[in-house]
């Protein structure tokens, strides 16, 4: 069976009346929805998938060339070693593919993700059990650049509290997909930071499931890396169920992040936060942005905001960015979005260098300031001192442009 | 003795019905540490002056000159002419979010005085102005003018002029929008600057309040883009009691 084609992307469908009564300015207006992105075809097995021709809206930004391989031809799924440090508050095992978590959070909706999940024996297993809110660290920065595919389940058992940061760099031709599993009641933040070589290339879905009273924070740092493309699909699945996605992006020259959030509020009184924020400078810098937002037939009480925002430092960059909400009930507490993709903004740098701040520094003052709002949610101290630094490097390195 | 002199300034800007001039050969010589009022009715130019001042890119230069000491300021960047010393107090001062105002102040002040100020004088220095500002000690960690009041904003700004000791301040309309309290706190922070520093002080001002607080040497009247009459204090109780009209029918006429 081939997944329906989706060439247009999927408009707002507003069922009930809470929401805009204008048209938006992603053009979708003219378009019917194909279908509710709760249909979209899910499959484990790569042949299910049509062959991908870039025409797809799944694949249509992206720098195929460079990554179709990836969905076309094998991978190599065995497992890579990495490190990691122990926290007291986590375990970290390989599973077997036949484990009952592989599969608990989501499934493959399109062909690289499928390819990946075909190509493992094993899954990487982080189980957070502790209670104080420790902090894991998984260090994988040993994937030699031959084609590959993983695995990994991050699970919070229920009650439990933690922080696990996937911290990625080296060489990397990967496709992969991370499982989430949030028990009942459980407080879970998951970042993951990509600061690959210039010339990797790294494909990943993630899936969520967030049980009841439980909150997941979800953040994507993507800094460094040919082609970054991570979709997190958060499923709301239970009542009181919160999610607070964040991303944080900076493309430079030739590099190309995508991130495709999908939050799916299946259950009452559930919650989610979507804020993502990127910076594009140099030539062929492109970042696109897809946020879904779903909001079910049972999911009453849903509180709801997504946004994104880009901030463009040079000429010869491209930022995508289409925000889409789905509303299938008429009881919500809110639902929103913003989408807004900008140039410096002049009077900020007037003020700042009518203080005596050489311009320079005044630009560089304002994206620190701009990209700070993402990194001071992440809660980590050191991650947070720490990519602060890299934004910093990354701003000083293209300051000469 | 230093000299804020602006000698026949010209200037336009951009508008969607073409090029519109502003000022129209402005001549105003400030000396340290006096008070210059400068009044007039909307759309006189009068903050067109300030920001031309201070080098604002939206405002074209199209004649005469700014001389900090002797030295041009015309053609130096925004950021050159406040490390040479001059100030701009903004009618409505820019957020920028993710900046808090203590890295604000220090950045600004490092740029200002050419090295980063020694840490434990910068914040008694800051704090000292904040209380005198009655700037509670949180704002040091809030984002610059983001969800600040009005007149937060406006204390914001002299508390700048404070820490950071420019030879001559442009207040653009400070007063505008503050209660007669907020209104004094501000005055008695300009004040401080001009006796610490010997402050020069160019006014801009709708209303004869300010100057109660802050004493004028010269009020100069602004109309049609240039100085139409100028005159000691008692020149602006006049102004308070008169209105701008016979200026304004003297200015029609031409």
């Amino acid at each position: 069976m081939a997944a329906p084609e989706i060439t247009a992307p999927l408009t707002e469908k507003v069922a009930a009346v809470q929401h805009g009564l204008q048209a938006h300015s992603d053009g979708g207006s003219a378009f019917v929805p194909v279908q509710t992105r709760s249909e979209r075809f899910t499959s484990t097995s790569p042949d299910d998938f049509a062959e991908v021709t870039g025409l797809e809206f799944e694949w249509k930004f992206a720098p195929l060339a460079k990554l179709k391989h990836l969905t076309a031809e094998s991978v190599d799924g065995s497992p890579v070693a990495f490190s990691y440090t122990e926290s007291g508050g986590a375990t970290v095992d390989w599973i077997d593919r036949t484990n009952a978590l592989v599969g608990s959070a989501g499934a493959p909706e399109e062909r690289a993700s499928a390819n990946a999940w075909a190509s493992v024996e094993k899954a990487l297993h982080i189980k957070v059990t502790g209670e104080d809110g420790a902090e894991t660290v998984v260090r994988r920065d040993r994937f030699d650049g031959s084609p590959r595919g993983a695995h990994i389940v991050i699970e919070a058992v229920p009650n439990s509290k933690g922080t696990v940061i996937l911290e990625q760099s080296g060489d990397a031709n990967l496709t992969e997909n991370v499982e989430i599993v949030v028990g009942a009641n459980a407080q879970l933040t998951v970042v993951t930071v990509q600061e690959w070589n210039d010339s990797a290339i790294h494909l990943s879905s993630h899936f969520a499931r967030v049980g009841r009273d439980a909150s997941l924070k979800h953040v994507i740092v993507s800094l460094g890396g040919s082609v970054v493309r991570i979709n997190p699909s958060i499923h709301l699945v239970e009542q009181g169920a919160s999610i607070d996605s964040f991303g944080l992006y900076f493309a430079d020259a030739g590099q190309y992040f995508e991130q495709r959030p999908y939050i799916d509020h299946v259950a009452a009184n559930t919650r989610s936060r979507v804020n993502y924020k990127g910076a594009l400078q140099g030539e062929g810098a492109h970042t696109v942005w897809v946020g879904d937002v779903l909001i079910g037939p049972h999911a009453d009480g849903t509180d709801s905001y997504e946004q994104n925002r880009n901030l463009v430092l040079s000429e010869g960059t491209r930022a995508d960015s289409i925000p889409n909400l789905e509303i299938e009930t008429g009881n919500i507490m809110g639902a929103g979005h913003a989408s807004s993709t900008g140039r410096f903004d002049d009077e900020q740098l007037f003020y700042l260098q009518s203080r005596g701040i050489s311009e320079e520094e005044a630009r560089r003052l304002v994206v620190r300031g701009f990209l700070a709002e993402i990194i001071q949610q992440i809660g980590s101290e050191s991650l947070e001192a720490r990519l602060s630094e890299a934004i910093e490097a990354e701003l000083v390195a293209s300051q000469a442009v | 003795m230093s000299v804020l002199k602006i000698e026949d300034l010209r200037v336009s800007v951009e508008t969607e019905q073409g090029t519109k001039q502003i000022l129209r050969g402005v001549d105003l010589t400030i000396g340290e540490g006096e008070t210059h009022a400068i009044m007039g009715p909307n759309g006189s130019g009068k903050s067109t002056l300030a920001y031309a001042i201070a080098g604002h890119p939206k405002y074209h230069v199209e004649g005469g000159s700014v001389t900090l000491d002797g030295v041009e300021m015309l053609d130096k960047t925004v950021d050159e002419r406040a490390r040479a010393g001059l100030f701009l107090a903004m009618q409505y001062p820019v957020e920028i979010p993710g900046v808090s105002v203590s890295n604000f102040l220090r950045t600004a002040k490092t740029a200002i005085d050419g090295e980063a100020p020694a840490i434990r004088g910068w914040i008694k220095d800051l704090d000292a102005s904040m209380q005198a500002l009655r700037m509670d000690k949180s704002f040091r960690e809030r984002n610059v003018n983001e969800g600040f009041s009005g007149g937060e904003k406006k204390r914001n700004e002299i508390l700048q002029l404070e820490l950071l000791k420019p030879k001559f301040a442009v207040l653009d309309e400070t007063d505008s929008g503050l209660d007669v309290d907020a209104l004094k706190i501000v005055s008695e922070g300009v004040n401080r600057a001009k006796q610490n520093t010997g402050l020069g002080v160019l006014l801009i001002t709708h209303y004869n309040r300010i100057l109660r607080y802050v004493k004028p040497d010269f009020v100069h009247v602004f109309v049609a883009g240039k100085v139409a009459e100028q005159g000691g204090p008692e020149l602006a109780v006049r102004l308070e009691n008169e209105g701008y009209d016979r200026f304004l029918e003297t200015a029609n006429v031409e």
